[in-house]
């Protein structure tokens, strides 16, 4: 019983028994262990180098945003601005015409104003004309009559005339 | 689901633990009986006979109080092969012309009686014993646990490919990665995949063969603390480190580089050291196996012997006192084997690595 002496029948059972476990092992197991971990090892590294890549991009599509962003507040402050100025010269322009518009007619309307005081006073020189000459038919005949009733006569007409 | 896995893992762990501690104490009784029985002629306990007994390869298994026969392979050139159960040959008996003593078979002399020499030592021839002997059994035992969990585990990472591990995967997972990525890759480099399912296997034959042997009550296997077992392992290592020995690795055995000439000639001396060097590493690495293991086995055994002693000694109430400690003790030392049954397979496949990855190792500059 010397427990340092190997018994051959069990070296042997062992040289054997191991060799066929390891090729066993080798052709069933391990191979399919070793293979799908080391696949899965580098779907996670592929996955995460994916995920930071969309992350990445995330940030650049954010920045992409912001700023087309900034773009379009600036651009509705220029409308913005070039529809007030536009309001602007609109109005004045319309001041402008107006003003223009009035003028004319008021300039218009004193020509009317003059022609039609001018026709007035032509007539109104006509009927004195009349006037007159029936005035001075009338004193013609009174003359006839009395001298200073002629006169009175006369005197009273114009005077209501010019009034 | 991480952290619940390793909750539950905890759990298990801790559940194991108890059943172990518990079938520890129950194989007390398997012991003392077993002690009785082989020694009832005998006055008092030999302890050491006990120990060597259950240390050693044996023909029959005992599971607690039963005997299970194992069957007995014989091969001689003059007889053949011859095969019988182990029954036969208890208790000194001889058959088909065969008789054993000590574990070990002989063949009978014409008059069916074996000799003694003057020191009372058997003489005699024997034929080659491939018996499926404890060791064998448990060796096969250890083997078929392998094929059966990675085979299985195999096929669970086909069928759930790129998904998280699950049950008995979850478990050797990280068992498998260690190989892999904590001995494997940093010892040998860049060629590492060739020698790992060699690693892989030797790394849990050892750990599992370990544990088999930790486990009470089914026969005290001691697969791996078994010389013959250690020194295959170690010749194997040996084998695929000599065989993948590129040029770099022979030249530093026989013609070391950056030594000094006188070193080499006329006396060559660094010869004479590396090539020491060279065989001593299968020895080393078989007898640390084997002596670990066995020390374990020694030591827990011999705990539970002082009860008989004491026993012997100052009758039942000595064989009470001592067993107290004898058992906080003896679970100690449980606990202490269950991390030796990881801390050798992990030492042996790391130099079996280291080994490997100086054998392929390309040297640049000295």
């Amino acid at each position: 019983m010397n427990p340092l002496l190997p018994e051959l029948g069990l070296v042997l059972w062992m040289s054997v028994a191991f060799l066929v476990v390891l090729f066993l092992l080798k052709k069933f197991a391990w191979k399919g262990i070793i293979k799908a971990l080391n696949d899965r090892e580098e779907f996670i590294e592929r996955s995460l180098k994916s995920a930071e890549e969309a992350k990445a991009q995330m940030s650049d599509l954010k920045a992409d945003n912001e700023k087309l962003l900034i773009e379009a507040r600036k651009e509705r402050e220029q409308i913005l601005k070039e529809a007030k100025e536009m309001k602007e010269k609109i109005l004045s322009e319309a001041k402008v015409t107006a003003s223009e518009e009035g003028n004319r007619l008021i300039t218009s309307a004193r020509s009317e104003i003059d022609k039609e005081k001018n026709q007035a006073l032509a007539d109104i020189k006509k009927q004195v004309a009349e006037i007159s000459l029936e005035v001075a038919e009338k004193v013609i005949r009174k003359e006839l009559s009395d001298q200073s009733a002629h006169e009175s006569l006369i005197a009273s007409h114009l005077e209501q005339q010019s009034n | 689901m991480q952290q619940a896995s390793i909750q539950q893992f905890r759990v298990n762990l801790k559940s194991f633990f108890f059943v172990l501690i518990a079938m520890f104490m129950t194989s007390f009784s398997a012991i003392a009986e077993h002690a009785a029985e082989d020694h009832q002629e005998e006055e008092g306990f030999n302890a050491g006979e006990v120990i060597m007994h259950h240390v050693m390869d044996n023909h029959e298994i005992h599971i607690g109080p039963i005997h299970v026969p194992l069957p007995i392979i014989l091969y001689s050139k003059e007889k053949g092969l011859d095969y019988f159960m182990s029954s036969h040959l208890t208790h000194g008996s001889s058959y088909k012309g065969y008789a054993m003593v000590h574990e070990k078979i002989y063949h009978v002399g014409p008059d069916g009686e074996l000799s003694h020499d003057e020191h009372g030592h058997v003489v005699g021839e024997r034929p080659l014993d491939l018996s499926i002997t404890k060791s064998v059994f448990g060796m096969l035992l250890t083997m078929g646990i392998m094929l059966f969990v990675f085979i299985s585990i195999s096929k669970s990472y086909q069928k759930r490919q790129r998904m998280a591990p699950q049950g008995m995967q979850s478990f050797f997972e990280p068992l498998i990665l260690f190989v892999k990525d904590e001995i494997a890759k940093p010892s040998i480099g860049k060629k590492y995949e060739k020698f790992l399912p060699y690693l892989l296997t030797i790394f849990f034959f050892i750990w599992i063969g370990n544990m088999l042997g930790l486990i009470p009550f089914i026969g005290g296997f001691n697969v791996t603390g078994n010389i013959a077992v250690a020194l295959v392992l170690a010749l194997f290592t040996f084998v695929i480190t000599s065989v993948n020995g590129n040029k770099d690795y022979w030249k530093h055995i026989y013609n070391t580089p950056g030594v000094p000439w006188w070193l080499k000639f006329p006396i060559p001396l660094m010869f004479v050291i590396e090539f020491i060097g060279f065989i001593s590493k299968p020895v080393v690495l078989t007898l640390r196996l084997f002596a670990n293991i066995t020390a374990g086995h020694i030591i827990i055994l011999s705990f539970v012997s002082l009860i008989f002693i004491f026993n012997n000694l100052y009758g039942a109430g000595g064989g009470y006192g001592v067993s107290i400690l004898s058992v906080a003790f003896s679970i100690f030392m449980f606990a202490i084997e269950l991390l030796v049954a990881f801390l050798q397979a992990y030492v042996f496949t790391l130099l079996s690595a280291l080994y490997f990855g100086s054998a392929v190792e390309e040297h640049h500059a000295h």
